[in-house]
Protein backbone atom coordinates (compact mmCIF):
# COMPACT_ATOMS: atom_id res chain seq x y z
CA UNK A 1 0.00 0.00 0.00
CA UNK A 2 1.31 3.46 -0.85
CA UNK A 3 2.24 6.02 1.96
CA UNK A 4 0.99 9.05 2.38
CA UNK A 5 3.53 11.74 0.62
CA UNK A 6 3.94 13.33 3.80
CA UNK A 7 5.50 10.19 6.17
CA UNK A 8 9.30 10.26 5.25
CA UNK A 9 10.98 9.08 9.34
CA UNK A 10 13.99 10.91 7.94
CA UNK A 11 12.08 14.51 8.42
CA UNK A 12 10.24 13.64 12.23
CA UNK A 13 12.87 15.31 13.83
CA UNK A 14 12.63 19.00 12.34
CA UNK A 15 8.53 18.49 11.54
CA UNK A 16 7.43 17.36 15.24
CA UNK A 17 10.81 17.47 17.11
CA UNK A 18 9.93 20.74 18.70
CA UNK A 19 5.80 19.81 19.06
CA UNK A 20 6.20 16.73 20.94
CA UNK A 21 9.08 17.65 22.99
CA UNK A 22 7.01 20.67 24.60
CA UNK A 23 4.31 18.31 24.74
CA UNK A 24 6.30 16.05 27.05
CA UNK A 25 7.85 18.44 29.10
CA UNK A 26 4.82 19.62 30.08
CA UNK A 27 3.66 16.83 31.31
CA UNK A 28 7.03 16.02 32.62
CA UNK A 29 8.73 18.20 34.11
CA UNK A 30 11.89 16.80 33.30
CA UNK A 31 14.28 17.36 30.04
CA UNK A 32 16.46 14.50 30.05
CA UNK A 33 13.26 12.52 30.34
CA UNK A 34 11.12 14.19 27.85
CA UNK A 35 13.92 13.72 25.26
CA UNK A 36 14.32 10.27 26.21
CA UNK A 37 10.43 9.59 25.61
CA UNK A 38 10.74 11.94 22.44
CA UNK A 39 13.27 9.68 21.45
CA UNK A 40 11.67 6.83 22.21
CA UNK A 41 8.41 7.72 20.59
CA UNK A 42 10.57 7.98 17.18
CA UNK A 43 11.72 5.06 17.64
CA UNK A 44 8.85 2.96 18.58
CA UNK A 45 6.82 4.78 15.57
CA UNK A 46 9.54 3.85 12.77
CA UNK A 47 9.59 0.02 13.90
CA UNK A 48 5.50 0.38 13.70
CA UNK A 49 5.38 2.35 10.21
CA UNK A 50 3.88 -0.33 8.93
CA UNK A 51 0.65 0.15 11.10
CA UNK A 52 0.32 3.73 10.37
CA UNK A 53 -2.78 3.79 7.92
CA UNK A 54 -2.61 7.87 7.27
CA UNK A 55 -6.10 7.81 8.52
CA UNK A 56 -5.27 9.97 11.75
CA UNK A 57 -2.45 13.00 10.55
CA UNK A 58 0.89 11.65 11.25
CA UNK A 59 1.39 14.36 14.35
CA UNK A 60 -1.84 12.43 15.89
CA UNK A 61 -0.34 9.22 15.57
CA UNK A 62 3.02 9.91 17.21
CA UNK A 63 1.43 12.21 19.99
CA UNK A 64 -0.52 9.09 20.67
CA UNK A 65 2.81 6.93 21.22
CA UNK A 66 4.05 9.35 23.23
CA UNK A 67 1.03 10.06 25.91
CA UNK A 68 1.37 6.00 26.34
CA UNK A 69 4.63 6.53 27.25
CA UNK A 70 4.11 9.10 29.69
CA UNK A 71 1.38 7.14 31.55
CA UNK A 72 3.68 4.12 31.56
CA UNK A 73 6.63 6.64 33.37
CA UNK A 74 3.91 8.03 35.80
CA UNK A 75 3.01 4.38 36.28
CA UNK A 76 6.77 3.17 36.99
CA UNK A 77 7.30 6.33 39.28
CA UNK A 78 4.36 5.81 41.00
CA UNK A 79 5.57 2.41 41.79
CA UNK A 80 9.18 3.34 42.88
CA UNK A 81 8.18 6.10 45.33
CA UNK A 82 4.99 5.16 46.46
CA UNK A 83 2.95 7.85 48.40
CA UNK A 84 4.25 8.57 51.48
CA UNK A 85 2.60 10.01 54.75
CA UNK A 86 3.93 13.58 53.82
CA UNK A 87 1.85 13.58 50.59
CA UNK A 88 -1.04 12.40 52.26
CA UNK A 89 -0.97 15.32 55.24
CA UNK A 90 -4.35 17.07 54.57
CA UNK A 91 -3.19 20.85 54.58
CA UNK A 92 0.40 21.19 53.67
CA UNK A 93 -0.35 24.77 54.84
CA UNK A 94 -1.80 24.46 58.06
CA UNK A 95 -1.37 28.16 59.12
CA UNK A 96 -3.65 29.19 56.73
CA UNK A 97 -6.62 27.89 59.18
CA UNK A 98 -6.99 28.65 63.25
CA UNK A 99 -7.54 25.33 65.22
CA UNK A 100 -11.56 25.98 64.51
CA UNK A 101 -10.57 25.81 60.91
CA UNK A 102 -11.51 29.23 60.01
CA UNK A 103 -8.64 31.16 57.36
CA UNK A 104 -6.44 33.03 58.96
CA UNK A 105 -5.45 35.39 56.44
CA UNK A 106 -7.84 34.33 53.50
CA UNK A 107 -6.81 34.04 49.50
CA UNK A 108 -5.83 37.20 48.54
CA UNK A 109 -7.96 39.14 45.87
CA UNK A 110 -6.16 38.45 42.51
CA UNK A 111 -8.00 41.65 41.13
CA UNK A 112 -8.88 42.85 37.59
CA UNK A 113 -10.68 40.39 35.34
CA UNK A 114 -9.32 36.87 36.68
CA UNK A 115 -10.92 35.04 34.34
CA UNK A 116 -8.82 36.31 31.54
CA UNK A 117 -5.47 35.40 33.22
CA UNK A 118 -5.32 32.04 31.48
CA UNK A 119 -4.74 33.94 28.09
CA UNK A 120 -1.81 35.20 29.00
CA UNK A 121 1.15 33.21 27.95
CA UNK A 122 3.34 34.92 31.61
CA UNK A 123 0.20 33.09 33.82
CA UNK A 124 0.65 29.85 32.02
CA UNK A 125 3.76 29.91 32.25
CA UNK A 126 4.06 30.37 35.93
CA UNK A 127 1.63 27.95 36.23
CA UNK A 128 3.94 24.80 34.20
CA UNK A 129 6.80 26.46 37.00
CA UNK A 130 4.34 26.36 39.91
CA UNK A 131 3.56 22.50 38.96
CA UNK A 132 7.15 21.50 38.46
CA UNK A 133 7.88 22.64 42.16
CA UNK A 134 5.49 20.22 43.64
CA UNK A 135 6.35 16.23 44.42
CA UNK A 136 5.93 13.81 41.36
CA UNK A 137 3.27 12.30 43.15
CA UNK A 138 1.30 15.71 43.32
CA UNK A 139 2.63 16.99 39.85
CA UNK A 140 1.41 13.54 38.12
CA UNK A 141 -2.03 13.76 39.78
CA UNK A 142 -2.70 17.03 38.40
CA UNK A 143 -1.40 16.66 35.35
CA UNK A 144 -3.18 13.54 34.72
CA UNK A 145 -6.23 14.98 35.56
CA UNK A 146 -6.31 18.85 34.94
CA UNK A 147 -3.95 18.70 32.22
CA UNK A 148 -4.96 15.00 30.38
CA UNK A 149 -8.84 15.30 31.65
CA UNK A 150 -8.76 11.69 32.92
CA UNK A 151 -11.29 10.70 34.91
CA UNK A 152 -10.38 9.88 38.85
CA UNK A 153 -10.56 5.95 38.33
CA UNK A 154 -8.11 6.20 35.49
CA UNK A 155 -6.05 8.11 37.24
CA UNK A 156 -6.19 6.34 40.40
CA UNK A 157 -5.29 2.83 38.75
CA UNK A 158 -2.03 4.67 36.91
CA UNK A 159 -0.96 5.91 39.98
CA UNK A 160 -1.96 3.06 42.23
CA UNK A 161 -3.97 4.72 44.71
CA UNK A 162 -7.14 4.94 46.52
CA UNK A 163 -9.76 7.43 45.32
CA UNK A 164 -9.95 8.41 48.83
CA UNK A 165 -6.36 9.27 48.63
CA UNK A 166 -6.48 10.72 45.39
CA UNK A 167 -9.02 13.42 46.50
CA UNK A 168 -6.52 14.65 49.28
CA UNK A 169 -3.44 14.28 47.03
CA UNK A 170 -5.19 16.66 44.16
CA UNK A 171 -5.95 19.25 47.00
CA UNK A 172 -3.39 19.46 48.35
CA UNK A 173 -2.06 19.97 44.42
CA UNK A 174 -4.43 22.67 44.10
CA UNK A 175 -3.79 24.61 47.24
CA UNK A 176 -0.04 24.46 46.85
CA UNK A 177 -0.44 25.76 42.86
CA UNK A 178 -3.02 28.50 44.45
CA UNK A 179 -0.43 29.38 47.05
CA UNK A 180 2.25 29.37 44.54
CA UNK A 181 0.64 31.43 41.94
CA UNK A 182 -0.36 33.89 45.14
CA UNK A 183 3.27 34.19 45.98
CA UNK A 184 4.47 34.48 42.33
CA UNK A 185 2.18 36.54 40.02
CA UNK A 186 0.15 38.75 42.38
CA UNK A 187 2.47 39.66 45.02
CA UNK B 1 -21.11 22.78 60.67
CA UNK B 2 -18.53 23.33 57.98
CA UNK B 3 -15.30 24.67 58.67
CA UNK B 4 -13.49 26.81 55.85
CA UNK B 5 -10.89 23.97 56.39
CA UNK B 6 -13.87 21.45 55.86
CA UNK B 7 -15.03 23.50 52.69
CA UNK B 8 -11.74 23.55 50.68
CA UNK B 9 -11.23 19.62 50.64
CA UNK B 10 -14.70 19.45 49.40
CA UNK B 11 -14.44 22.16 46.58
CA UNK B 12 -11.73 20.32 45.48
CA UNK B 13 -13.07 16.91 46.09
CA UNK B 14 -16.56 18.53 44.03
CA UNK B 15 -14.25 19.03 41.50
CA UNK B 16 -13.79 15.25 40.77
CA UNK B 17 -16.58 13.67 41.74
CA UNK B 18 -20.35 14.95 42.56
CA UNK B 19 -20.86 15.34 46.28
CA UNK B 20 -23.41 13.48 48.27
CA UNK B 21 -26.67 16.00 48.70
CA UNK B 22 -25.67 17.41 52.75
CA UNK B 23 -22.03 18.06 51.82
CA UNK B 24 -23.16 19.56 48.71
CA UNK B 25 -25.92 22.22 50.37
CA UNK B 26 -23.73 22.60 53.16
CA UNK B 27 -21.16 24.29 51.08
CA UNK B 28 -23.66 25.79 48.95
CA UNK B 29 -24.71 27.66 52.06
CA UNK B 30 -21.00 28.46 53.63
CA UNK B 31 -20.17 29.79 49.79
CA UNK B 32 -23.20 32.22 50.65
CA UNK B 33 -21.39 33.86 53.60
CA UNK B 34 -18.38 33.50 53.44
CA UNK B 35 -15.87 35.34 50.79
CA UNK B 36 -12.75 33.35 51.28
CA UNK B 37 -14.36 30.26 50.57
CA UNK B 38 -16.34 31.41 47.52
CA UNK B 39 -12.68 33.03 46.17
CA UNK B 40 -10.97 30.25 46.97
CA UNK B 41 -12.99 27.64 44.71
CA UNK B 42 -12.70 30.51 42.18
CA UNK B 43 -9.44 30.38 41.92
CA UNK B 44 -8.94 26.48 41.86
CA UNK B 45 -12.13 26.87 38.54
CA UNK B 46 -9.20 29.66 37.14
CA UNK B 47 -6.57 26.56 37.45
CA UNK B 48 -8.16 24.34 35.86
CA UNK B 49 -9.34 26.70 33.05
CA UNK B 50 -5.57 27.71 32.79
CA UNK B 51 -3.77 23.57 32.69
CA UNK B 52 -6.39 22.74 30.60
CA UNK B 53 -5.46 25.99 28.29
CA UNK B 54 -1.85 25.20 28.88
CA UNK B 55 -2.71 21.33 27.59
CA UNK B 56 -4.04 23.17 24.36
CA UNK B 57 -1.38 26.08 23.73
CA UNK B 58 0.84 23.20 22.39
CA UNK B 59 -1.70 22.04 19.69
CA UNK B 60 1.16 21.82 16.61
CA UNK B 61 -0.17 25.03 15.12
CA UNK B 62 -1.08 27.07 18.55
CA UNK B 63 1.33 29.28 20.06
CA UNK B 64 3.64 26.94 22.33
CA UNK B 65 4.76 27.61 25.76
CA UNK B 66 8.54 26.18 26.92
CA UNK B 67 11.53 26.13 24.80
CA UNK B 68 12.13 23.48 22.01
CA UNK B 69 13.76 20.57 21.75
CA UNK B 70 18.07 21.32 21.61
CA UNK B 71 19.89 21.22 18.89
CA UNK B 72 21.84 18.51 20.52
CA UNK B 73 18.96 16.46 21.48
CA UNK B 74 17.54 16.41 18.03
CA UNK B 75 21.07 15.64 16.46
CA UNK B 76 21.15 12.66 18.96
CA UNK B 77 17.21 11.26 17.83
CA UNK B 78 18.06 11.96 14.16
CA UNK B 79 20.74 9.60 14.46
CA UNK B 80 19.28 7.13 16.86
CA UNK B 81 16.61 6.96 14.03
CA UNK B 82 19.27 6.55 11.10
CA UNK B 83 20.72 3.61 12.82
CA UNK B 84 17.65 1.94 15.08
Amino acid sequence: MAKPANTDPAEWVDRYGDYLFRYAMLRLRDRSTAEDLVQETFLAALKDFGSFTGKSSESTWLVGILKHKIIDHFRHQAREAPLGENDLREHPDPSSFDGSGHWTSGPADWGGNPADLYREKKFLDQLAKCLSGLSPNHANAFTLREIEGADTGEICKVLNVTETNLWVILHRARMLLRRCLEANWFE
Amino acid sequence: MLSCKDVTQLISESMDASLPIGKRIGVRLHLLICKFCLRYKRQLLLIRETARHLAASEEPYGSPTGEPLSVGAKERIRESLANP
